[in-house]
């Protein structure tokens, strides 16, 4: 069972309330369940159907289509390794290759201590500095074998752990939003006409009075 | 594809050139449905209808110019508009239409020729006449599992699927249950159910006969049969009382599938699963072939057709008119209810018969408030006064054009029941009284405010602006009323309805009472002190006695009261038409001594039932499919009902056996060759079937039916039931059905008969809170009468202070719980 924790579901709660319409905070509440859990569970996809309102089908083919969710458990670091053209020129399936060797796994693999996860990725748009890797999409430029193994002897041992953290951490420090600070946007179905469709009907409407109010002044120039 | 563009009446004309034709359309409406009624066919896939656009699959690109030079654009997207150029079939047109056939069968697997679809595919007729000829992939496909079993009854085969989104869409928006989605993107793009949580959906079987491949396909046909072997005719589904237009479809004698057909009153082209697969009931093993007698030893044994027969005539015969009864024949053709009824009350001369099982409304009621139909009820303006059944349990196809009517057309439904039901979602308001207190909520809905000490259950918040919409309707009311409760009095919603009709005269009523011909029966007269056509014993029994020779001198009992004398040995021959009174009479013990009572009971039917197992003869009876006749659906709509197969063994159809019957009793029904004779001297007599003889419903225009004459006639106000105070310790009980129980017409059908729920108690969680019970906690409900053990479910659905129970279901049987004398039962609840 992965449900929200306690806390979690408080902050939940106070997500849906940042939206007009609580469907929208399927999103936000799928980012939730993963920080919790480190991926996307089938128990947390239910709960947050209830939570919003849909079928958990809905969520699960919203969070479907986002391939950093993740719908089954994966390591505290996802490595993604970029073999697409650049990276490719410059040695990208090498380092995959050395990867699998290093970590003894395959793409889509866990390391069994639970630690990695190894990912071949498509391009990752840092071309320039090919080949690029990417572990919890923190982006570790042109890097050599052993300047990967080097990568992930530091991360197994924690020294990375203030720059890359565990895969779901949405930020280092949670944006902590005041019910003040709440944007507060209307429900579609209770909008009114937006501001500036308003000001330029206002203005016509200001303008069209005038006209009609001085309508012997028209007269008189012609 | 078999569906049609939707009919209409062009109100905004606009002049659009559809391959160099000067065209009018109507502005606003749909490229693609413009250019097809205009003849020019534009092939698609995802495009229903039905349904809402959403530009999917690309096959019905035209080139269209709106001053701007011509471009290719789907015309399922495109709202027509003034002055539009359109050119279906030039060369760009063809070549869009080849490429993205290309693209479509680049995944596609050769599966044609072991394919359920093959024959009536839109892919294959497409790919025929669009197409390119030949394929030009040669890499790997996709492959997936074949297929998956993503309910009880669809199978899904991903392989085959061409992403069109009409299941889907289908499932949120039309059924309101979306449990099918599209999951992952791209090439990897596939159907699928959340792990663990099948598309059971009560209107699964619609998505099969919608998609446009051979993707989703149903259990029932599978491997059954090709397209091309399939004869079909028309008919009307008489699953429930909607009537449904579907067309039946066989191969050698026997019925392999229903299709649900386009008709615009009614349906929509959509059928609910119940109906769908209902066929399967015709071909069971278990339908009864040759008449039965009860036997020396006690057992029924297969007879003669002339001794059983004669047997009945002579009991018939032996037995004083008064002391014999009909109930049932709900589910007869029209031709055969007017049979019985001429037999029963003409030829017999009892006026003892009813076609309700007291689980109806009086025929006052139903026959006497304005008539109102589904597509008033649901017309955009309309308001409607909600105090049915759970129609997405009951009348499936209603609860369809409900919600579209309150989601699409801004209808307004305020709702009144004793629980939450299907229809709640929808409902601009939903107010759940308690059981027995309708005729006061109504009363004060109408004055606009709640008694000084309030409702029991009611927020004054929402009954305020229940109130103050249903004021504000005048003419556009309209009133939906049924039995939501078959363990509250019948009474109750006929005051709340009569309350309503005194108050708004403008208000118009639609019965929703779900046996499939019941309003059919109310109009052929099975319904005591009614004669056909609406007429009352009382004052319209001269005229029927000069055509028939004579009628019944005096009102006769309903079935509660023919059970009671049954009990009490005063019914020498009860007669069941198709009836199960120990199955579905709600109060138990009643339906019991009562039919142990009758001295002979003569049963009509296509199953042994409970009730027939009781019988002295029993007649096998040619059911749907297998007999011609027409319907009466819920509104007045009068169908055709066709033939396409041969009853099994010697079944016959029922006026064949009240003709016979007739006959032995040296009397003359008037009828000779066909059920036509019955139907032409039917409405012949009745001034509301003046528009429906059988020449009116031969003619083309009247594809959807014709409705009855719908006027009031006079109506009496009920009297409003007393009903005792509710002790402080005890609940009251709702008693409601759900789609799939243990009914004998599911019970034949292999698909469906495993998909009723086992039964359960359910009580909101502040009355389970208490108990310390749980989900799943056994617990025991007990009335002054018997009491049954269940197991608990906690539904928020449910107000405080009532429990509800399903009618039979397998485990529980509210019936013991229940007397019919009483308004409301109350009981209580405790932990086994
Ligand atoms: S299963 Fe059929 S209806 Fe559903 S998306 Fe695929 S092709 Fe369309
Ligand atoms: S709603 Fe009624 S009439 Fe329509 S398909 Fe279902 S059972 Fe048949
Ligand atoms: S090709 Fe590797 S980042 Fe673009
Ligand atoms: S029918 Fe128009 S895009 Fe599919």
């Amino acid at each position: 069972m992965s449900r929200f924790s306690t806390a979690n579901l408080r902050l939940a709660q106070e997500i849906i309330r940042r939206y007009p319409v609580a469907k929208s905070a399927t999103i936000p509440l799928c980012h939730l369940a993963q920080e919790q859990d480190g991926y996307l569970a089938d128990d947390s996809m239910a709960q947050i159907a209830e939570l919003v309102g849909c079928s958990s089908a809905e969520v699960l083919g919203t969070a479907s289509f986002y391939e950093m969710f993740k719908m089954h458990s994966v390591g505290k670091f996802c490595l993604g390794v970029c073999t697409n053209i650049s990276c490719q020129l410059l040695g990208g399936e090498e380092l995959l290759e050395h990867a699998e060797q290093t970590l003894g796994i395959r793409p889509g693999g866990t390391t069994t201590d639970g630690l990695f996860t190894l990912e071949d990725v498509e391009c990752i748009a840092a071309c320039t500095e090919a080949p690029a890797v990417q572990v919890n999409y923190r982006y570790f430029h042109r890097l050599t074998p052993q300047d990967l193994d080097q990568l992930i002897e530091e991360l197994r041992s924690g020294a990375l752990d203030d720059v890359v953290p565990a895969h779901g951490t949405l930020g280092k420090v949670r944006q902590d939003l005041g019910e003040d600070r709440i944007a507060n946007i209307t429900p579609p179905e209770d909008q009114t006409e937006p501001v500036w469709l308003r000001r330029h009907r206002e203005l016509a409407e200001a303008a069209a009075a005038a006209d009609a109010a001085t309508p012997s002044t028209a007269g008189k120039e012609s | 594809m078999s569906e049609k563009p939707r009919k209409i009446e062009i109100t905004d004309p606009v002049t659009i050139t559809v391959d160099g034709r000067e065209v009018t359309a109507q502005n606003g409406e749909l490229l693609i449905d413009a250019c097809e009624r205009n003849d020019a066919y534009i092939p698609r896939f995802c495009y229903h209808p039905r349904m809402n656009p959403v530009g999917m699959c690309r096959m019905c690109l035209v080139e269209v110019d709106t001053g701007r030079g011509p471009a290719l654009q789907p015309s399922c997207m495109i709202p027509v508009a003034a002055e539009m150029v359109v050119d279906t079939k030039n060369e760009q047109v063809s070549k869009a239409q080849d490429g993205i056939l290309e693209f479509l069968l680049a995944n596609h697997p050769l599966d044609c020729p072991v394919c359920d679809k093959g024959g009536e595919c839109p892919l294959q007729d497409q790919t025929m006449a669009y197409g390119p000829g030949e394929s030009r992939w040669v890499e790997e496909k996709r492959h997936y599992e074949k297929p998956i079993a993503i309910s009880e009854t669809v199978y899904l085969d991903r392989e085959r699927c061409i992403l069109c989104d009409r299941c889907t869409r289908f499932a949120k928006d039309v059924a309101g249950d979306p449990l099918i989605h599209f999951i992952d993107r791209g090439s990897n793009t596939e159907i699928a159910t959340f792990p663990d949580e099948p598309f059971s959906s009560y209107f699964s079987g619609n998505t099969v006969q919608i998609c446009p491949v051979g993707a989703l396909t149903a259990k029932p046909y599978r491997f059954r049969a090709r397209p091309w072997d399939l004869e079909e005719v028309e008919s009307t589904c008489t699953g429930c009382s909607v009537g449904c237009r579907i067309t039946v479809q066989s191969s050698r004698n026997q019925v392999l599938r229903f299709q649900g057909v386009d008709s615009d009153p009614v349906n929509w082209s959509w059928l609910c699963d119940k109906g769908r697969f209902g066929f399967e009931a015709i071909n069971s093993e278990e339908r009864l072939a040759e008449p039965l007698m009860l036997s020396s030893d006690g057992t029924l044994s297969p007879g003669r057709w002339a001794e059983a027969l004669n047997a009945a005539a002579d009991a018939i015969r032996a037995a004083d008119p008064t002391s014999v009864a009909v109930i049932g024949g709900a589910q007869l053709t029209n031709e055969s209810q007017y049979a019985w009824a001429k037999f029963a009350k003409g030829i017999i001369g009892t006026d003892h018969v009813d076609a309700q099982l007291g689980d109806g409304l009086a025929a006052e009621v139903v026959l006497g408030l304005p008539g109102a139909t589904i597509d008033q009820v649901c017309a955009p303006g309309s308001t409607v006064l909600y105090m049915g059944p759970d129609p997405k349990e009951e009348l499936s196809v209603l609860y369809i054009r409900l919600k579209h009517a309150a989601q699409e057309d801004g209808v307004q439904i305020i709702e009144l029941s004793p629980a939450a039901s299907g229809l709640s979602p929808y409902a601009s308001s939903s107010l759940h009284y308690r059981p027995a207190d309708l005729p006061k909520l109504v009363e004060a809905l109408l004055a606009g405010e709640l008694p000084d000490q309030g409702l029991p259950g009611i927020d004054a918040a929402e009954f305020t602006k229940a109130s103050q919409a249903l004021l504000a309707a005048e003419q556009n009311l309209h009133v939906v009323i049924g039995r939501a409760n078959l363990a509250e009095s019948a009474d109750c919603v006929a005051v709340a309805a009569s309350a309503v009709h005194q108050a708004i005269p403008g208000a118009t009523f639609l019965s929703a009472l779900r046996r499939a011909n019941l309003r059919g029966a109310l109009e052929a007269g099975l319904t005591p002190g009614m004669l056909p056509g609406r007429s009352s014993l009382a004052e319209h029994g001269q005229a029927w006695k000069e055509l028939w020779g004579s009628v019944p001198s005096t009102a006769g009992m309903d079935t509660t009261q023919i059970l009671q004398a049954a009990a009490a040995s005063k019914i020498d021959v009860l007669i069941l038409l198709g009836a199960d009174p120990l199955a579905d009479f709600a109060d138990r013990s009643l339906a019991r001594r009562g039919v142990a009572g009758a001295r002979t009971v003569i049963s009509l039917d296509r199953f042994l039932t409970a009730s027939t197992r009781q019988a002295d003869i029993v007649f096998p009876i040619a059911g749907f499919s297998e007999c011609e006749g027409t319907h009466t659906n819920l509104e007045g709509r009068v169908t055709r009902l066709n033939q396409k197969v041969t009853p099994p063994g010697t079944a016959r159809t029922d006026w064949m056996i009240a003709a016979e019957l007739a006959a032995l009793l040296g009397k003359d029904l008037g009828v000779e060759r066909d059920a036509h004779e019955l139907w032409d001297e039917f409405t012949a007599h009745s001034a509301v079937h003046a528009g429906v003889s059988s020449a009116a419903l031969d003619h083309p225009d009247a594809a959807d039916g014709l409705l009855l004459d719908l006027g009031p006639r006079p109506f009496v106000t009920p009297v409003a039931p007393h009903v005792a105070p509710q002790s402080s310790y005890s609940l009251r009980l709702i008693v409601n059905r759900t789609l799939y129980d243990q009914g004998t017409e599911i019970h034949h059908c292999d698909s469906s008969s495993g998909l009723a729920p086992a039964a359960s108690v359910r009580l909101s969680p502040a009355d389970a809170a208490p108990l310390g019970a749980e989900d799943g906690t056994q617990v025991t409900v007990s009335s002054p009468h018997g009491s049954i053990t269940a197991a608990l479910i906690v539904d928020s659905g449910v107000p405080k202070g009532s429990a509800v129970l399903r009618h039979n279901l397998e485990g529980a049987d509210p019936g013991l719980l229940i007397d019919s004398a009483d308004v409301v039962c109350e009981i209580r609840v405790e932990v086994s």
